[in-house]
């Protein structure tokens, strides 16, 4: 699997892609690979404060609950309603699959993310286990 | 400072046909079993589990445990340490029932084969392997039969689902049709000699369990085989992901969940498969006091209404917010398309049409006590 270059990644397995001051939130294609298929996607309403790095919502697939971790911090701006009645658009498309999208707080705390290259190496480790 | 060797993790015979096929692989009850199979193929739990009901689905279920006895006392033997009544088993007929303890909880439950006049199979659960054979050898000793265990000679594959006959008749020289469900025929099968097939499953669909030896080489031949007969019917390898799923819209118990060695068997409304009428077994004595007693607490089936998935260990909540029970295995359904749990709660909240709530993250989300199963598998026209 080749993760998109323009986006950030975390160790828990999000992805963040930033548009200016914005940024839209998901999981990564390992992600919905691991939990298998996804059936329930739960995520905060618009107005809604993520904290960096604190969960945020749940995806749950037929077997496994997953909480979903911030990626970064800010204020929820749009939800992918579409998710709520067809979960498993995230099997098909993980990475066009955004659940939230935010206002950013603190565009800084970006760096502490992983890059498309960073993660590939990473979730090749934890597979390998 | 004293460390404790951790067990070795268990792999059946065909551990490696699993991970060559790419299936996702769990540790269960000490054993490396696949969850579900790649996507790739077709599979993942949703896929399999409509295979299994619409057309037919494989597994590896090696994991389960054999125990034979034999010998001229052998019926007393089954009949002292099973709740089901198995002088009722004619040669080639099978049972579901239980080990009790004396106070009337769940060793296990078990299918009971009568394979010959003095000699039965009592399958088994694989997290119990090792209990259920100490509890059983023990426990007849008193009588003139052998207890062997057979766990590890056996790779058993269960074919499951409407097609399951058809798909397995392709391979045998028996007549599957004249196998009624609940029943064993002995048979060649994939140039096998003598291979045990039982009409049973754990699915709540028709199908069958075969029992071929348990040689690697020998296991992955028919397990290949069996796929390839399948495939004009689009047979598909199915984990215990939909194992699961299966066996909950059916409302099959599962041992550690809606029955343990907490549980009784009114509690677990497994009424039907314990026979008071047999002047004895391990158990009665308790159960007959528990029935005197009144039941306390039952087994009920739960259908989410508001959005909301149960799971294993939620608390069931009744409609003021109150904890009054626990769910025992919850998930959604993948071919009722519901949110579907079992719940013990105390008997005034089991009535059907009750309005309940489960606790998901904090919150009561809605449910509605329903009748089961969930799911009954469709009679066949005549």
């Amino acid at each position: 699997m080749a993760y998109p270059t323009d986006r950030k990644y975390t160790k828990e397995h999000e992805w963040i892609q930033v548009n200016g001051n914005a940024a839209a939130i998901g999981i990564t294609d390992y992600a919905q690979q691991s939990l298998g298929d996804i059936v329930f996607v739960e995520v905060p309403k618009a107005g809604t404060e993520l904290v960096a790095g604190k969960t945020f919502g749940t995806v749950e697939s037929v077997k496994a609950v997953s909480d979903l971790f911030a990626p970064a911090s800010g204020t929820v701006t749009e939800v992918n309603g579409a998710l709520a009645t067809s979960p498993e658009n995230v099997n098909k498309d993980a990475h066009g699959s955004w659940m939230v999208k935010i206002t950013l707080k603190n565009p800084a705390e970006l760096k502490a993310l992983l890059s498309a290259a960073d993660y590939e190496k990473f979730v090749a480790e934890e597979a390998g286990h | 400072m004293h460390s404790v060797e951790a067990p070795a993790i268990r792999r059946t015979a065909l551990n490696a046909v699993h991970r060559q096929m790419g299936a996702k692989m769990v540790e269960f009850n000490g054993w490396d079993m696949p969850v579900e199979y790649p996507a790739a193929i077709g599979c993942g739990i949703i896929n399999e589990h409509i295979a299994v009901r619409t057309s037919v689905g494989i597994f590896d279920v090696s994991h389960m445990g054999d125990i034979r006895l034999a010998g001229p006392q052998a019926l007393g033997a089954v009949q002292h340490i099973s709740m089901n009544d198995a002088s009722k088993l004619a040669i080639g007929q099978a049972q579901y029932s239980a080990l009790l303890y004396p106070e009337g909880t769940f060793v296990d439950d078990v299918i009971v084969h009568r394979l010959a006049a003095d000699e039965y199979l009592l399958v088994i659960n694989a997290g119990t392997r090792e209990k259920d054979f100490s509890w059983v050898r023990d426990n007849t000793r008193q009588f003139d039969c052998a207890v062997e265990n057979l766990s590890d000679d056996y790779t058993q594959i269960a074919i499951q689902g409407p097609k399951a006959v058809d798909l397995l008749q392709k391979l045998t020289d028996a007549d599957l049709s004249a196998v009624k469900f609940y029943w064993v025929t002995h048979g060649k099968l994939c140039g096998l000699n003598q291979i045990l097939m039982g009409r049973t499953g754990y699915t709540a669909e028709d199908g069958f369990e075969v029992y071929i030896p348990s040689d690697e080489a020998t296991s992955a031949r028919v397990w290949y085989e069996i796929l390839a007969a399948g495939k004009e019917f689009g047979a598909v390898p199915c984990g215990l992901g939909a194992r699961n799923t299966l066996r909950l819209e059916g409302k099959l118990p599962l041992y550690g969940h809606e029955i343990s060695d907490t549980i009784n068997v009114w509690e677990a409304a497994l009424d039907r498969f314990c026979k008071m009428e047999k002047l004895e077994f391990i158990g009665r004595a308790a159960l007959e006091r528990a029935k005197a007693a009144g039941l306390k607490r039952t087994l009920v089936g739960l259908e989410m209404t508001e959005r909301g998935i149960a799971r294993d260990g939620y608390k069931v909540l009744d409609k003021g917010g109150r904890e009054i029970g626990y769910v025992t295995s919850g998930s959604p359904a993948p071919f009722l398309k519901k949110n579907i749990a079992l719940a013990y709660v105390p008997l005034e909240f089991g009535a059907v049409g009750n309005n309940l709530k489960v606790e998901i993250r904090g919150q009561g989300a809605g449910a509605v006590v329903v009748p089961t199963p969930f799911y009954k598998r469709p009679k066949k026209a005549a």
